[in-house]
């Protein structure tokens, strides 16, 4: 299946080296651990096994650089990976994790820089090569026959390594012990669950002789206890001199598992640090970066006008797994005029839904939203746009755009019943392509011309256009997911500036973002969202970037400065604080305070 | 910068180059399969030249221009249908089964109806649609709420359809014998549609419908909101329900509308030829139906053209057996430019897309370069090696998602 496994002996010997690792476990002196001498690589190696955590690094990258046309995906990346540590690999979605990543594992060639593996030079021109050096990867997607038993499983693609018999179930039984997997080998892959499926993969990885294991976002799929025992796992290879390079965004978990984290931003590696060291404020802060244009809003606008009011929100869905999880529990908030609302959270912690939810794309199971006081928790998601909903969706090419249609059209998209579109059910094409001109110009949307493919455009002037789209139908109310993600620095200025705008013009907005900075200085409330509920409110004028971050990651009690005070720990629920716009609830006074008065349109 | 310099001439650059693409692909298209079956014809021992002046000559000739027209009429039909489902994405197979069911039991009816003449045939026609459209529309609703493949749905209706035909129409049910034929009673002479009488013999009156359904077509589509609805879905289901459209709706909507211009693919042959359904009604047309869409890229005026081609091609297909070739042989040349169209579009969009995105990029690089003063600081600053761009955005968008096209599976 994969490209013929020329170095058979290569990768025989790692199997060897990990079999004999695996039994002698650790109390045996390292020398033992020595490979055979009949082995490619191990030569190099050696010094590495006698000096287990010093010695050799398992994985260099040196001032990788990769360039997809027109594009700088990565560039002068630079990371050691000690043998024998979990290594942290930290970003932003889009920051350019998975591009390393699949260089590292052979998917793709650097145009630039060196990856030295155990001290060797390596060239990696397939996942092949990747795995004869002793990396494999395992995938955020599991890549499971579902009919097959986990054996056939691990063994597929595998057959020569130990051969399809008792041979490989002996082998497959010696790694699970090993490292503690607990793989039932004759089981189905269907009847098992998440957790199970994911330590297949760790055992189909190791199993194929990789000493240094990929794993790629590995607790996105996983239920708290599930992740408790994945890093149980990890440690167990760590133990037995197994590397293992994690990619997160999760700055709890980095931090509880990791040995050494390394953080990538806007492509490059911006920094790397030791857990002991630092605090998910500082990660948070390294990872979004804050030496980016600061967004400020200036005077606030505030009014005492609710323009969006949801009440009690109750959302559950089923994950990839099928499993019926809440992911939105009771959510309240109000929006008044010329105010802008900022959720702040980790991702993946039901932003996603709520927008949605919103946006009348997913039926929510109860709760109310209402719109300039009428209630539109029953309409569709057009007449939802039409009474004036704004939407900056969160992945544009997804739900944002046509990329293969022109320009006028994706201008049409979303609002093809209102004028300029349309009239009375027949398009009025002249009138829209007049009016995609003016956003084009308004909006500084850089193109040769509305005929052109959206597909065409860079992602800031994807966005502007969306950002024209949107504010051509007259909102009352503007939904910003991640509005500046993926775009460049001067469409993010651009992006920030027509928020304000919105904003001055007495629109409400609802933004959501990754970027703590773009969040703390364009919000005029902040709230903070933790497994589907809203825990905790910050004050803008006051929090730092550090508070926001330890409040996302929910460790404490809602935001250090502003939030709800109370030594109540993570509490999911207790953080609610009602409808923001009456007389808060809100037992802190300083915040209390703060907010009526700027809930009466005082300048902060 | 923000004011409009819109009006310059790469525009129509990539306007005309739009269109020059347009022609382009069809034509490297046949001119590639053309080549194909020469060699095809060439190893096989028979002179493909010889081949192609019979049937240019044979084709050319009045009488076969009006078999060709008439022909297509159906053809055309069966076409629309098939694209209407592929503008959004729906692979109504099933058309060959909508169309025979529909016009069975518009025979039957036009054949049992006592009320004469003209006044007949516009009840035939609707009640051919309303069943084309019942028919699909079957397909349609268990998509939406079922999530049944149509792929499935609709072939096996096709098989529904022809045991209800198989039952319905036998002697002393809806159908009555004549020899070995049994068909529905025969429409009155009163009940046919028109012709247009020529030297070289009579084109259906039917082609107005061919006509009026392709004019729908185009402008249902191009110029209504539902048509932008209704390709929208098409072109990114998720983008679509982002923008408010309901996309389980549009789903039977579109099989509905389908279904009904299937309903009238039987009607050339039903109200200008035959008269009666009956175990000879000719099938099939469904099916080449996909591959004149194909063809005809889904454009109204497109399919036309691959219509008639496809009637030209049977047509002379016939002849050429009479020359002593192989009448398989347009069996073959139907299949190898089928295969040749399909990869030459796809190949002229990708190249296109590139192309274009290459056009867009020089250009704004070109204005950058021309307004280094006013534009210089942001457009320098999205240039900056740091700043991902239009690619790196999708790429990290693919990669960071969903891997499973990854070709590494074990």
């Amino acid at each position: 299946m994969r490209s013929p496994a020329p170095a058979g002996t290569g990768r025989r010997c790692y199997a060897g080296r990990i079999r004999r690792g695996a039994i002698a476990s650790t109390d045996l002196p390292a020398p033992l651990l020595r490979p055979r001498g009949e082995c490619v690589i191990p030569a190099s190696i050696t010094p590495a096994d006698g000096g287990p955590a010093e010695g050799v690094p398992a994985v260099e990258l040196r001032g990788i650089t990769k360039r997809f046309p027109g594009v700088v995906a990565n560039h002068d990346i630079d990371i050691t990976v000690r043998r024998g540590t979990v290594h942290a690999l930290i970003g932003e979605n889009g920051a350019g994790k998975s591009t390393l990543m699949k260089i590292l594992y052979g998917m793709q060639k650097p145009d630039e820089g060196t990856i030295t593996i155990d001290g060797e030079r390596v060239t990696l021109s397939s996942p092949a090569d990747a795995i004869r050096h002793g990396i494999g990867m395992v995938h955020q997607h599991f890549m499971l026959a579902d009919n097959l038993t986990v054996r056939e499983n691990i063994v597929l693609g595998a057959e020569k390594a130990y051969g399809i018999g008792a041979r490989s179930r002996r082998r497959i039984m010696e790694i699970s012990d090993a490292y503690g997997l607990d793989i039932r080998p004759d089981v189905l892959v269907e009847e098992i669950g998440v957790a199970d499926r994911q330590r297949v993969e760790i055992l189909k990885v190791l199993y194929r002789g990789a000493r240094t294991l990929i794993l790629d976002e590995p607790t996105a799929v996983l239920v708290p206890q599930e992740v408790d025992a994945l890093f149980a796992n990890l440690r167990e290879l760590k133990a037995e001199g197994l590397t293992v390079i994690f990619i997160s965004h999760k700055l709890g978990e980095v931090l509880s598992v990791a040995d050494d984290i390394t953080v990538i931003r806007r492509g490059t590696t911006v920094a790397s640090v030791v857990p002991a060291e630092t605090n998910p404020g500082e990660l948070a802060e390294l990872m979004v970066g804050s030496e980016l244009p600061v967004p400020d809003t200036g005077e606030s606008t505030v009014t005492d006008e609710p323009v969006l009011t949801v009440s009690g929100l109750h959302l559950s869905g089923t994950d990839t797994e099928g499993t019926l999880r809440e992911v939105l529990t009771d959510i309240d908030f109000t929006i008044h005029r010329g105010e802008i609302l900022g959720i702040a959270g980790v991702e993946g912690n039901g932003q996603a839904e709520l927008v949605e939810a919103v946006m009348g794309i997913r039926t929510p199971d109860g709760g109310r939203i209402e719109l300039a006081g009428e209630d539109i928790s029953r309409a569709g998601t057009r007449a939802r746009r039409e009474a004036g909903v704004g939407y900056i969706p969160e992945d544009r090419h997804r739900h944002g755009l046509l990329l293969n249609a022109p320009l006028w059209e994706n201008r049409m998209l979303g609002h093809v019943t209102e004028r300029p579109n349309s009239r009375g059910g027949r398009l009025t094409i002249a009138d829209a392509r007049r009016d995609t001109e003016r956003i084009v110009g308004e909006y500084d949307v850089r193109t040769p011309g509305i005929e052109v493919t959206a597909a065409s455009l860079s992602g800031g002037n994807q966005q502007k256009l969306i950002f024209g789209r949107e504010m051509s139908h007259d909102p009352k109310v503007l939904i910003a997911a991640h509005p500046t993600r993926g775009v460049d620095v001067g469409a993010q200025a651009q992006i920030w500036e027509q928020i304000r705008q919105a904003r001055a013009r007495g629109l409400a907005v609802l933004l959501i973002s990754a970027d703590l900075d773009e969040l703390i200085g364009l919000s005029d409330t902040l709230r903070v969202m933790y497994r589907g509920r809203l825990v905790a409110e910050a004050d803008p004028a006051t929090i730092t970037p550090e508070e926001l971050g330890t409040a996302m990651t929910g460790a404490s009690g809602g935001g250090t400065a502003a939030g709800p005070a109370g030594g109540t720990p993570a509490g999911p629920g207790d953080r609610d604080t009602g409808d923001e716009g009456a007389a808060a609830p809100d037992p802190a006074p300083g915040s209390g305070a703060e907010h009526d008065g700027r809930a009466d349109g005082g300048a902060r | 910068m923000t004011t409009s310099p819109l009006t310059w001439r790469p525009l129509r650059r990539i306007d005309r180059e739009k269109l020059i693409l347009g022609f382009a692909a069809p034509a490297l298209a046949l001119a590639t399969a053309f080549v194909i079956i020469s060699l095809v014809m060439s190893l096989t021992g028979q002179n493909p030249f010889l081949a192609f002046q019979i049937m240019g000559d044979y084709g050319t000739k009045a009488d076969s221009q009006v078999w060709i027209i008439n022909k297509a009429i159906p053809y055309y039909l069966s076409a629309v249908a098939v694209a209407i489902g592929f503008r959004m994405n729906l692979f109504n197979i099933g058309v060959d089964g909508q169309y025979q069911v529909a016009a069975f039991f518009a025979a039957a009816v036009g054949g049992y109806l006592t009320f004469s003449g003209t006044l007949r045939i516009p009840f035939i026609l609707l009640t051919a649609m309303a069943v084309g459209a019942i028919w699909a529309g079957i397909a349609g609703f268990l998509k939406a709420t079922r999530g049944v493949s149509e792929v499935i749905s609709t072939i096996m209706l096709n098989a529904i359809g022809g045991a209800l035909i198989g039952y319905l129409l036998h002697d002393g049910r809806l159908a009555e014998r004549t020899q070995n034929i049994v068909h529905t009673p025969y429409l009155p002479e009163s009940t046919m549609f028109f012709t247009i009488d020529t030297d070289a013999g009579r084109i259906y009156g039917t082609i107005v419908i061919a006509i009026v359904a392709g004019l729908a077509y185009w402008y249902l589509l191009g110029r209504t909101r539902f048509g932008f609805d209704l390709r929208s879905v098409g072109e990114s289901e998720s983008a679509a329900r982002a923008g408010g459209v309901s996309v389980k709706r549009m789903v039977v909507t579109a099989m509905v509308l389908s279904g009904a211009m299937a309903g009238l693919v039987g009607m050339p042959t039903l109200l200008n030829d035959s008269g009666t359904f009956g175990n000879n009604f000719p099938g099939g047309i469904g099916f080449m139906g996909i591959a004149i869409a194909l063809l005809g890229r889904n454009h109204a005026v497109g399919m036309a053209f691959a219509a008639l081609l496809w009637a030209f091609l049977e047509r002379t297909g016939g002849r050429l057996n009479f020359e002593g070739y192989n009448q398989e042989i347009v069996g073959v040349m139907q299949g190898i430019i089928v295969l040749s169209v399909v990869i030459a579009y796809e190949l002229v969009r990708r190249w296109g897309l590139r192309r274009q995105q290459r056009m867009v990029g020089a250009q704004l690089a070109a204005r950058a370069a021309a307004t280094p003063a006013t534009a210089g600081a942001a457009v320098s600053m999205e240039k900056s090696p740091a700043t991902p761009g239009p690619t790196g955005d999708r790429r990290a968008g693919k990669n960071g998602s969903d891997d499973p096209t990854d070709p590494e599976v074990s």
